[in-house]
């Protein structure tokens, strides 16, 4: 049995492409159910994300199946909505380029990899793998995914965990907003307690303003030319309203300054901060000027203990991280080579003939020590009579073994066949080298 | 090779193998190398004991009388007193930096002349062995407030130029390295007040006079006062950050020439050679 992946994703293709093909969360049992209905695919799943569509299946005969998939991938949404089809549905061969396949080891490298967020865009972002855990969900509702894809999307899911806790590769911010957040962390060691101070308004800033009140910051401040808005911005973070006129001296009493005004000139220059950072006996400071033009004399950054970033430095932080997570990445590589290699072997295993074999060799082995057995506490046996018990163990076992031997070869064909080879050799414990948790 | 040169050797050995992993770690990234190197550290450091333990007993004296046993137990001293801020703050990248200051002692250590001489019967009391572990301890807690300042400067570098390195990852926070600063100087300070007072006391003894102004004695009080300035420093005019961390490191400088510079440069009653009996 081979697990195939045929699919594509933002690598491969560009959006008008993936909108075209991709399905409807709402209604997945009709696409799992054709799927699976293909003559030459016995198990499904349907990952569709903005994206990502990507069809997950089994199989034993490689060649037809990926045919399959691919003209089902370009022509479901064609045929059940023919009327939208310059919006859905695309043809084959326009989409043929777009596409990859994947078998074997590469398809399971290949979901290893997408379940782990190394295929994202962003590398480490963690929605991909609770959309898989959705996909598969729905396979399970729609009985579409039998012994196998269940257990490889279940070793995909604890390879993505693997991942997640072994290496850094989800641990830095690529957000600006949250950059701003580790920053803090980096000059104060803990929000808990720390004052913020949001001057102006804007998107960006009260959501920075909001994640480091997530993060423990203890209260935020707010001003605004006009103080209502102010007003409503305080009410919103449950903080303080305070006039513009007022904020230079409050600025001593707060650790974290966000601002973002429409103001054409500096709002803070040098002296002003080296006052108030005298003020503060050299507590330190960090302003975050998100604002353009900018608010706060970069000068500023010059003097001990404040630290001031802009717009661009936190995008310069955000690509650092992105490095970082790069680097993650090839250690999170390295994780899943193992796991394929596990996963590989149990796949493997799965074969009707090796299984027959091993069955054989486990009943021999059972009556040889036997037969020792007996014979040592049955001394006085003649050649004759050791002949007659030889042989009637073998019958016996032999007897035992010509019904499942026929079963497991007849369902070698039909999709039933890997749950009785992994029945056989769970019941009769035999050797698999892959080692499942 | 006597036992007790044996154990030191392999304590230098355990220290070495700390520091390549702490390295490793701090590196390549693997943090469970940092954590076999934490282990390793704590072992060289229990056999550490024991090879001093073993030096006291076969010379009779707390074994600080040579530039060998010295340079062991100053070693010694940093070890533990990482151990302790480790336990309570678990820094990696602290280890990695402590740890080859240590290994370098203990190399240098290694290299001086081992044998052990008969003391000076006029500086046998025990005040020896009170001042000495004083005077050694203040300079471990100094040199972990010079480690953690020195990792301050670079920390802070980087998040003022905007531009991060890799090892920016793995430092600590501002916060919880000027934290360190203060603590050690908090710590280390009245030990060293303490191992002078009781120097002089010694002095007394053994000389009939508290103070001879010797370049030992000039120097640490140099230093005394410096690590004073700090301390009064933090306390009123609210000195820290990067101001702390320059002084910790000049300190730290300042009390190594006091411990080697003045003992292989300028020869006094506090020389290795002043401490045999003649």
């Amino acid at each position: 049995m081979n697990i195939i992946v045929v699919g594509l994703s933002h690598k491969t293709a560009p959006v008008e492409i993936r909108e075209r093909v991709a399905f409807s969360p709402t209604a997945m049992d009709k696409p799992l159910h054709e799927m699976t209905a293909l003559p030459a695919i016995s198990e499904g799943v349907i990952v569709s994300t903005c994206n990502r569509v990507e069809l997950y299946a089994t199989s034993r005969d490689v060649d037809a199946a990926v045919g399959q998939l691919k003209r089902f991938l370009s022509t479901y949404h064609g045929i059940l909505k023919r009327f939208l089809s310059t919006y859905h549905g695309i043809p084959l061969e326009q989409l043929e380029s777009h596409l990859y396949e994947y078998q074997g080891e590469e398809a399971i490298r290949h979901v290893f990899r997408v379940s782990a967020s190394l295929d994202s865009m962003v590398i480490g972002e963690p929605q991909i793998l609770g959309q898989i855990k959705t996909a598969y969900g729905y396979a399970t509702e729609f009985k579409s995914v039998g012994l196998i894809l269940n257990r490889f999307l279940h070793k995909a899911f604890s390879v993505a965990k693997r991942v997640r806790t072994e290496t850094d590769i989800a641990s830095n911010a690529v957000s600006v907003s949250f950059a701003a957040v580790e920053l803090a962390r980096k000059i104060f060691g803990t929000l808990d307690n720390k004052k913020v101070l949001l001057i102006g308004a804007g998107e960006m800033c009260e959501l920075a303003a909001r994640h480091f009140l997530n993060n423990g910051a203890a209260s935020v401040m707010v001003t605004n030319r006009t103080y209502e808005r102010a007003e409503k911005l305080a009410e919103e973070f449950q903080g303080q309203a305070i006039p513009f006129e007022e904020f230079p001296q409050k600025l001593h009493q707060v650790d974290i300054v966000l601002t973002s005004t429409g103001a054409p000139n500096f709002i803070l220059g040098h002296d002003k901060v080296e006052e108030v950072i005298r003020q503060r006996k050299n507590k330190p400071m960090f302003f975050i000027d998100i604002a353009v033009p900018r608010d706060i004399d970069p000068k500023v950054n010059k003097i001990d203990n404040i630290y001031l970033y802009d717009v661009d430095d936190l995008q310069g932080v955000v690509q650092a991280n992105l490095k970082e997570r790069h680097k993650e990445a090839k250690k999170a590589e390295a994780i899943i080579d193992q796991e394929i290699g596990q996963f590989f072997r149990w796949l493997g295993s799965l074969d009707v003939v090796p299984t027959i074999v091993g069955l054989r060799k486990k009943l021999e082995g059972i009556r040889q020590g036997e037969l020792q057995k007996t014979f040592a506490n049955l001394k006085d046996l003649d050649k004759k009579e050791r002949k007659a018990i030889e042989a009637l163990t073998a019958a016996i076992i032999n007897k035992v073994l010509h019904q499942p031997t026929t079963v497991l070869k007849q369902s070698q064909n039909d999709a039933s066949g890997d749950r009785y080879v992994d029945a056989v050799r769970t019941l009769f414990n035999l050797e698999t080298e892959a080692t499942e948790e | 090779m006597s036992a007790n040169i044996l154990m030191f050797k392999i304590t230098l050995l355990l220290y070495a193998t700390s520091t390549v992993l702490y390295l490793i770690d701090v590196i390549a990234r693997r943090a469970k190398a940092g954590q076999l190197a934490r282990w390793i550290l704590l072992g060289g450091f229990v056999l550490h004991c024991a090879t001093l333990i073993t030096r006291y007993v076969e010379a009779g004296y707390t074994p600080v009388a040579n530039l060998h046993e010295s340079l062991s137990f100053f070693a010694w001293t940093i070890v533990g007193i990482f151990l302790i801020f480790d336990a309570r703050y678990r820094m990696t990248v602290l280890g990695a930096f402590s740890c080859p200051l240590a290994l370098t002692l203990m190399v240098f250590g290694s290299a001086a002349p081992k044998t052990i001489k008969e003391m000076n019967p006029a500086l046998d009391s025990w005040w020896f062995p009170v001042h000495v572990t004083l005077a050694f301890l203040g300079n471990a807690v100094f040199t972990v407030a010079f480690v953690a300042g020195v990792m301050y400067l670079l920390q802070e570098r980087m998040l003022k130029s905007k531009k991060f390195s890799a090892l920016y990852y793995r430092l600590p926070s501002l916060e919880i390295l000027d934290t360190i600063n203060y603590k050690c100087l908090s710590f280390g300070f009245p030990l060293m007040t303490m191992g002078i007072i009781s120097g002089a006391v010694w002095a007394n003894s053994a000389w009939g006079g508290y103070w001879r102004w010797d370049p030992k004695e000039t120097w640490a009080l140099i230093t005394w006062f410096l690590y004073a300035a700090l301390l009064h420093g933090r306390l009123t005019i609210g000195w820290r950050g990067r101001r702390a961390a320059i002084f910790a490191i000049i300190g730290f400088l300042c009390l190594l020439f006091t411990f080697l510079g003045v003992n292989l440069l300028l020869s006094d009653m506090h020389s290795f050679s002043a401490m045999e009996g003649r």
